[in-house]
């Protein structure tokens, strides 16, 4: 009778947080057993978004199914692209130009700052603060606008191709991204006027969903939420793709842990990203914005992988190739599924209001979870 | 200049003049109810269509600008919409309880309206234990959100309710004590005596230091007990969806809703006359000549510009603070808040019995 109910014989209430949860950000379903307002076990249920995208990938060449990918995590539906791009240049053995290159590593900075945005709004408005939300969305949108003009989307920009990008940037880009960068160095000390300097956001934020580095290796963390426990991750620093290398940038580690630590990762990271795109708008190289390769791509039989850090973590793209159009076989390793999983584990022990500060702080996107 | 007395002694004297003394004053009844639900969903209206373009100001958009001339008439739209809604009962849910909690909560904020003085002259019931009454009655609204918790048998609205009923009794603490400071002053618990005390100047300003405690004492508890945010855990929508309300929908809900705000309206209003002097107009000690251009403006308009002033501060804190957890709201209160409520109280008395107020 207490099963029914939804009530454990030592008598904790189960709460179904989602599938239609306005904190879930999507349709993430969580059980989570509760002693009064205490967490006893949280256990996420996937599956409602599933679109076995990785099938379909299987079906589709090998230029087609990069815009497949742009609805895995749509957030950096960019860097999604880049990574499937590289991964088939890299099968292809095809020399991305200079110009293309930066191109690349302009607009995937540009959809980690927008990226990043969303999430500090989302987080604010997960744990009571509406304002924020506003004020991060007035930035996106400029990011969007610059994005609409060169790439012609704003959310699945689809403008990677093997070889390079589709086509050449919009003449206003520079003076645009220029302009965006002057005004937004402002916007994160408003930031912490507004949220981060906040006393009760920091003792919301601090020692709540505390990940210790252990936990975050084993568990497979990576990126902001793993840096945020001090665990050294960031792809473009160990593994540098395109001309990350030759950029002059910091890899944002802090040491705490907690939400807090986390959430100062991805502030200070939007401030890195602003220094990797000064270094890069001012000189685009000039030439190709893509390289000639054949009209139908195939890959050698082989087994290629390439990782890139999108703006949740390390996302994998596996390709095996039997030698025809399209490939036998597509795996990706997406950063948010390995970040849900430490959920249980720092959930323990807090109280319900922590739970939406740690599903913030870990940046969870759903359709990158579930594929 | 017209008063509110002169209006009712008028309306009472043609009614006894042509009916006998019940019928008269059971139409008086009948018509002081309907001034007050008038005001009622007025106020509703109001605060709504106020909350919504404070809220748009502090974030950068325009707010309702559709419906009428510049969005005034959004809130009648939505509360036409709200009226046509059908209203569910669960069917888990204990019937009556469940119906009979939004009604509670407005016969609440109905209640309260009636202590409270919008003018000069202009006081429903001027009953000697004013403000005892006030934190009688609205000690009573915990009791409809727990009903509305508990009946709609949804463990988001229980667990909502067992927070607000853990928040509004600890908070009611602070807030009846920080009140307090003002009545031992004033040595009286009648409204009008509290205006009248404030002739020569308002409390916040000649009870010194441990008045602005009080003061902003007051307002946090009042902010918490009203449920509103950063203390809105009753209702925390990315936690509870919607607390103790989840299952309400049309007018049920629109009840639940426009008591809050209505019970916005009477704590600052209730702020505003303990501290900032009610209708009382700003005096300056001996100043004559600048205390005669203050008489000049109408005490209806002195009561209401400090009773939306206060409201604008409180919706200022809803949309710019993040809401505090469980257990930081209760320390708040009870590590913090109350301590300093009492001493201050006990300061407070000293005050009085020494003279040391203006």
């Amino acid at each position: 009778m207490f099963e029914e109910q939804g009530i454990t014989p030592e008598g904790d209430l189960i709460v179904n947080v989602g599938p239609q949860h306005p904190a879930t950000h999507g349709v993430l379903h969580l059980v989570i057993t509760l002693s009064g307002e205490t967490i006893k076990k949280v256990e996420p249920h996937l599956g409602y978004i599933h679109r076995s995208i990785e099938k379909m990938c299987e079906s589709l060449t090998y230029r087609q199914f990069i815009y497949v990918t742009s609805r895995m995590d749509y957030l950096s539906a960019h860097i999604n692209n880049h990574a499937c791009a590289l991964c088939v240049e890299k099968g292809l053995q095809v020399e991305v130009p200079p110009r293309a290159q930066v191109i690349r590593v302009l607009l995937d900075e540009l959809t980690r700052i927008a990226s990043h945005e969303l999430w500090w709004g989302a987080m604010a408005m997960d744990i009571g603060a509406f304002t924020p939300f506003f004020h991060a969305f007035r930035e996106r949108e400029t990011i969007n606008d610059i994005m609409e003009e060169t790439c012609g989307a704003r959310l699945t920009m689809n403008y990677m191709v093997p070889g390079g990008v589709m086509q050449d940037l919009h003449p206003n880009f520079q003076a645009r991204v220029k302009s965006f960068i002057q005004q937004y160095k402002h916007k994160i000390s408003e930031y912490a006027e507004l949220l981060t300097g906040n006393i009760i956001f920091k003792n919301r934020m601090k020692n709540v969903g505390v990940l210790s580095v252990e936990d975050a290796i084993s568990y497979g963390c990576t990126g902001p939420t793993a840096r945020g426990s001090g665990v050294s991750c960031d792809i473009r620093k160990l593994y540098p793709y395109e001309v990350y290398g030759k950029l002059d940038f910091e890899e944002i580690l802090e040491t705490g842990g907690d939400s807090l630590a986390r959430y100062m990762v991805r502030i200070r990271e939007m401030q890195q990203s602003i220094r990797v795109i000064e270094q890069l708008v001012d000189d685009i190289p000039e030439g190709d914005f893509q390289a000639k390769t054949k009209a139908v791509l195939k890959l050698p039989k082989g087994e290629f992988y390439q990782r890139v850090e999108t703006a949740r973590g390390e996302l994998g793209v596996y390709i095996v190739s039997e030698g025809g159009t399209t490939p036998y076989r597509i795996k990706f390793r997406s950063p948010g599924f390995s970040n849900l999983s430490v959920l249980d584990k720092i959930a323990r022990g807090g109280k319900l209001g922590d739970l939406v500060a740690m599903m913030g702080t870990l940046d969870l996107v759903i359709p990158d979870i579930d594929r | 200049m017209w008063s509110f007395n002169g209006i009712a002694t008028a309306i009472d004297a043609w009614l006894t003049q042509r009916f006998n003394q019940g019928l008269s004053l059971a139409t008086e009844m009948v018509l002081a109810g309907v001034a007050v639900i008038t005001l009622f969903a007025v106020l509703g209206l109001v605060l709504v269509l106020m909350e919504r373009k404070v809220s748009a100001w502090m974030q950068i958009r325009l707010g309702p600008n559709r419906v009428g001339p510049k969005g005034m008439l959004q809130s009648l739209a939505d509360t036409l919409k709200l009226l046509v809604k059908e209203g569910l009962t669960p069917n888990s849910a204990d019937k009556l309880l469940f119906n009979f909690a939004p009604f509670l909560a407005i016969i609440v904020a109905m209640l309260l309206m009636a202590p409270i003085a919008f003018a000069k002259d202009f006081q429903l019931w001027d009953l000697n234990i004013g403000v005892l009454y006030i934190s009688a009655v609205s000690s009573i609204m915990v009791i409809s959100i727990l009903i509305a918790g508990w009946s709609s048998n949804n463990k988001y609205s229980l667990m909502g309710a067992m927070r607000s009923g853990a928040q509004i009794v600890s908070y009611e603490l602070s807030a009846g004590l920080s009140v307090l400071s003002v009545v031992v002053l004033v040595g009286s618990l009648q409204v009008s005596d509290i205006i009248k005390s404030q002739a020569d100047g308002w409390w916040i300003f000649k009870g010194h230091l441990p008045m602005v405690v009080s003061f902003i004492t007051f307002i946090i508890a009042v902010t918490a007990e009203t449920n509103r945010a950063p203390f809105d855990l009753a209702e925390a929508e990315s936690e509870l969806t919607a607390g103790f309300h989840t299952e309400y929908s049309g007018m049920k809900f629109a009840l639940f809703f426009l008591a809050e705000y209505v019970n916005v309206f009477i704590v600052c209003a209730v702020g505003a006359t303990l501290f900032l002097g009610g209708w009382m107009p700003f005096h300056i000690g001996q100043w004559q000549g600048f205390n005669h251009v203050m008489d000049y403006i109408p005490s209806s308009l002195w009561f209401f510009s400090k009773t939306f002033l206060l409201i604008f501060v409180i919706m200022w804190f809803r949309w710019t603070f993040p809401r505090l957890r469980i257990d930081q709201l209760l320390n708040l209160e009870w590590k913090y808040l109350l301590p300093i409520s009492m001493v201050n109280l006990l300061v407070t008395t000293a005050m009085a019995i020494l003279g040391w107020h203006f």
